[in-house]
């Protein structure tokens, strides 16, 4: 062993979890090291929310564009010529984007005076490990252990990823050329938002998936105006379909893939350029030694069990983020990485969350905190609910958002006007967030939302519609 | 369909009427034999009535307050229809009690096991769990609750769950904190907005029963009775150590002594030098009968209201004969089980507040009776003896007698003489 290191807390894992329970724990004093395998920021900054949202963005000016061009010259605004795309310079704008912010984490990390380690550590007990960096083994001892983890895109045995024909996510955000066609394996939040991107960059995007809806974790209703958006776009959408394989054929330029799947009980064959494989993500809990610390898993066998305060079995181990169970957002993983640096500074902490919102930032956007009607009714609440659209919002229509059928829908308790969920489809919606959020955190009741004055024109103001309109007064619907 | 009246019983010692307290039952009640069907009082206790039969109740006669004479019709019920014999019936059940709900629904405890759905992908040929989660911690009965104010709670150990929230549907705001905290979690409501928030309610109370009784006394007391009142100082510090060593003396059968015995034994000793206290004045006839015997009075505070209860013949009892009797009989009244002879016959009452004695009051007679002792709490005192200061324990007593009868000048001396046995215990044992 070259070196033997000791701190008070180490932190597997720099994403999103472990790069603010490193600089929180910083800030508080804490003699910290946190060790990442690849990069800071994780899979979130390097290879997921922030770079889709950079490609989505992209596509959607690049949609723009062709709006403007001479022929349709939408808005009376023109541009000469065609709107053209270099996918190459578009992924390394996002590159530029991405490099900066893990710039900026790695910056926040010193500046809290928090040691970052480059290298892939490998527990021998719970409190030890060694880190293998390029410039040799280190061994560290730790009071405290965060373990941060995070989860991995899972591939399909059948066809796994070479990130050349057969693309993980990760493979569709570096693209030097936009492929014609695209087979996507799996309909959910992230095979869509790349979907949605993909068709707006012009490829022909074709959805495969198992179950018999899309995006089956929104209820019918909300995702209603995203099904439209793609059948109006030529997204060709098979559910209750399988895939079964791929096959690679063909001789240099016209190399495609031939992905089978099963349909109905027929055998079905595309051929496209490329396969996104998008069927889910899974916990990394393996291959690290996590099996020499003591730590004990969930019912699924797949997540670290932990309590309310990120505690595993294990006695000063704690476990944040995607290993740690569902739901494996970025944002959850941010607030017990926080929580868990003042636990263990302390402070008397707990994850006491009443809602962790859900963000889908597919054309047009779905956002979902709380419950819906159909998931307030099973717990036997008696609920009203009001739904507001977005066409009857001023500024919806100058932004045109409201062009993709969106609204806003807001779930009450009818005995006390206690809001308990709130649900938005439409373009921008996302940005509305951090409101709906708020609303139930603070344990908002209807006449909360109403009583506070929405400033004219934002499309804020229609969440305060659909408040009224729950109250059954709502001033711009009938 | 048989129809069976039920009339008010003569309900012993005389009664003619009684008032009717509390309904057990309603119209329409299934009523089995026994099953409580109204309270009555009459004029000194309160009685509850069983069903002597098994029906279904036809009619009610009397509100609640009315005065009924015995032998009028108060229930009617349809003896037919007994319940056996319909099935729907069976499930009337006899009148529920009304008893006040022991606390609040506590909310459930917030628990965050199940967090939000996530989006996420999957194909079922996929090992991974698959569960889909609820998105959120809106339990049905969950504590509501800014996150400010709930780290606030788990920093001062404070379970959300225990306090009653004083904002919108039951919302906790900071000021339940402030004082949860501030009386170290003794007051878990919603004090503060009640002092700001005005309070529009008001509760009608009827005066009934005894209450009514209570009133009718006090009244035909005052409005008859030129109340004088007195107040002595008494040092009881002898009498204190004599209570001390008899206390530590006694054996288990014999009850533990207050003052009170020996203040009772001392009335029985002296009233018959001033029997113009030990008396019950009839102003209709204007006769005041002097009793020989002592009937003390022991005025006694019960969850119904003031009763006074007696103890016969103390002239007759020792201290402990004395002590068990009064224990006995108002312990019974406490109970509501005294009979019309232990409520009644008192020829002098006696009233302690115990622990809430105070310094002073002025205590009302207890009419047709002409006196009446009131006894405070007895407290170390620095008094001046033989110009010195020194620390005693002195107890005042209160008097009021009935100025028609009893001169002011003999009210005093009465308390003067009970002053001199009480602070030389030993004259009230020879």
């Amino acid at each position: 062993m070259s070196e033997i290191r000791k701190c008070q807390v180490l932190i597997i894992g720099a994403g999103p979890g472990g790069y603010v329970a490193g600089i929180r724990a910083g800030q508080l004093g804490l003699d910290t090291i946190i060790v990442e395998k690849y990069k800071a920021g994780g899979v979130c900054l390097n290879v997921g929310c922030i770079p889709s949202k950079a490609i989505i963005h992209a596509a959607e000016r690049f949609e723009s564009l062709k709006k403007h061009s001479s022929e349709v010259g939408h808005m009376g605004l023109s541009v000469d010529g065609n709107a053209n795309l270099d996918m190459a310079g578009l992924t390394s704008w996002k590159d530029n984007i991405v490099n900066k912010l893990t710039k900026g984490v790695e910056s926040l990390l010193k500046g809290a005076g928090v040691e970052l380690v480059i290298g892939f550590a490998k527990f021998t007990d719970s409190k030890n490990c060694i880190v293998e960096t390029k410039n040799g083994l280190i061994n560290i001892e730790a009071e405290n252990v965060i373990i941060a983890t995070g989860s991995s895109h899972i591939d399909l045995p059948f066809m796994p990823c070479d990130e050349e024909f057969i693309l993980s996510s990760t493979g569709a955000l570096s693209l030097n050329k936009l492929p014609k066609s695209v087979a996507i394996v799996g309909g959910g939040y992230i095979g869509l938002e790349l979907g949605c991107a993909m068709t707006k960059l012009g490829s022909e995007v074709t959805v495969i998936e198992g179950l018999d809806t899309i995006l089956s974790i929104m209820d019918k209703e909300i995702r209603r105006p995203l099904e439209l958006w793609l059948k109006k776009n030529k997204v060709i959408i098979h559910t209750n379909a399988l895939a079964r394989g791929a096959e690679i054929k063909g001789k240099g330029a016209s190399r495609k893939v031939h992905i089978n799947f099963d349909k109905n009980g027929e055998n079905t064959s595309l051929k496209v350029d490329k396969v996104l494989v998008t069927v889910g993500r899974r916990p990394n809990s393996k291959g690290w030694g996590l099996e020499n610390m003591g730590v004990r898993m969930d019912a699924s066998g797949n997540f670290i069990r932990i309590d309310r305060q990120c505690r595993t079995s294990a006695p000063g181990v704690y476990a944040i983020g995607d290993v740690a169970g569902e739901p494996m957002l970025a944002h959850k993983a941010s607030a017990q990485g926080e929580m868990v640096a003042e636990i263990i500074a302390g402070k008397n902490r707990e994850f006491d969350k009443i809602a962790i919102p859900a963000i889908v930032f597919t054309e047009p956007e779905i956002v979902s905190v709380g419950l819906n009607p159909d998931e307030a009714k099973e717990r036997g609440e008696k609920i009203i609910v009001g739904k507001f659209p977005l066409a009857a919002n001023g500024r919806a229509l100058t932004l045109e958002a409201e062009k993709t059928g969106g609204f806003i829908r807001v779930i009450a308790r009818e005995s006390d006007h206690v809001i308990l969920g709130i649900q938005a489809v439409g373009s921008h919606v996302a940005e509305l967030s951090g409101e709906f959020v708020l609303a139930l955190e603070m344990g908002a009741l209807l006449e909360d939302i109403a009583d506070t004055v929405h400033a004219h024109p934002t499309m804020t103001e229609s969440f305060h519609e659909s408040v009224l309109k729950t109250l059954g007064h709502a001033i711009h619907s009938a | 369909m048989t129809k069976y009246e039920f009339k008010l019983p003569d309900i012993g010692e005389g009664v003619v009427e009684g008032e009717i307290v509390a309904w057990h039952i309603k119209i329409g009640d299934l009523v089995k034999e026994d099953d409580e069907i109204v309270d009555v009082m009459t004029d000194k206790a309160t009685v509850t009535i069983p069903s002597p039969v098994n029906g279904n109740v036809l009619s009610l006669s009397g509100d609640i307050g009315d005065m009924v004479a015995v032998g009028t019709t108060l229930i009617s019920f349809d003896v037919n229809d007994s319940g056996e014999s319909e099935g729907d019936s069976e499930t009337i059940t006899t009148p529920e009690k009304v008893v006040a709900s022991e606390s609040i629904d506590t909310p459930e405890q917030v628990v965050i096991s199940t967090p939000v759905v996530i989006p996420k992908s999957v194909v079922p040929s996929i090992p991974i769990d698959r569960e889909v989660r609820s998105s959120n911690n809106i339990a049905k009965g969950s504590v509501l609750a800014s996150p400010a104010v709930r780290r606030r709670a788990r920093e001062a150990g404070i379970n959300l769950v225990n306090i009653i929230g004083s904002g919108p549907a039951g919302r906790v705001q900071h000021a339940d904190l402030d004082l949860n905290i501030a009386t170290k979690g003794t007051v878990s409501g919603n004090l503060p907005s009640i002092i700001k928030i005005k309070r529009e309610n008001i509760t009608e109370v009827k005066v009934v029963g005894l209450r009514r009784k209570i009133a009718e006394q006090m009244v035909l007391s005052k409005r008859t009775i030129p109340h004088f009142s007195y107040f002595e100082e008494i040092d009881v510090t002898q009498l204190e150590e004599l209570r001390l060593i008899l206390n530590s003396s006694k054996d288990d059968s014999q009850p533990k002594l207050t003052y009170l015995p020996f203040i009772m034994m001392a009335l029985s000793k002296i009233l018959p030098e001033h029997p113009e206290c030990n008396a019950r004045f009839d102003d209709q006839v204007n006769i005041v009968k002097r009793f020989g015997g002592v009937h003390l009075g022991i005025a006694t505070q019960t969850e119904r209201g003031l009763y006074v209860p007696v103890v016969k013949h103390v002239e007759t009892r020792d201290i402990w004969g004395s002590a068990s009797e009064m224990q006995r009989v108002s312990g019974a009244a406490r109970n509501g089980n005294a009979s019309l002879d232990e409520l009644s016959g008192s020829t002098f009452t006696i009233t302690s507040l115990g622990r809430d004695g105070g310094l002073g009051a002025t205590p009302i007679i207890n009419h047709p009776e002409v006196a009446i002792l009131g006894v405070h709490k007895a407290r170390d005192m620095p008094v001046v003896r033989d110009g010195q200061i020194t620390i005693r324990r002195i107890m005042n007593v209160s008097s009021s007698f009935d100025h028609r009868v009893v001169d002011g000048a003999d009210g005093a001396a009465l308390i003067q003489h009970l002053k001199r046995m009480l602070e030389s215990p030993a004259l009230i044992f020879m």
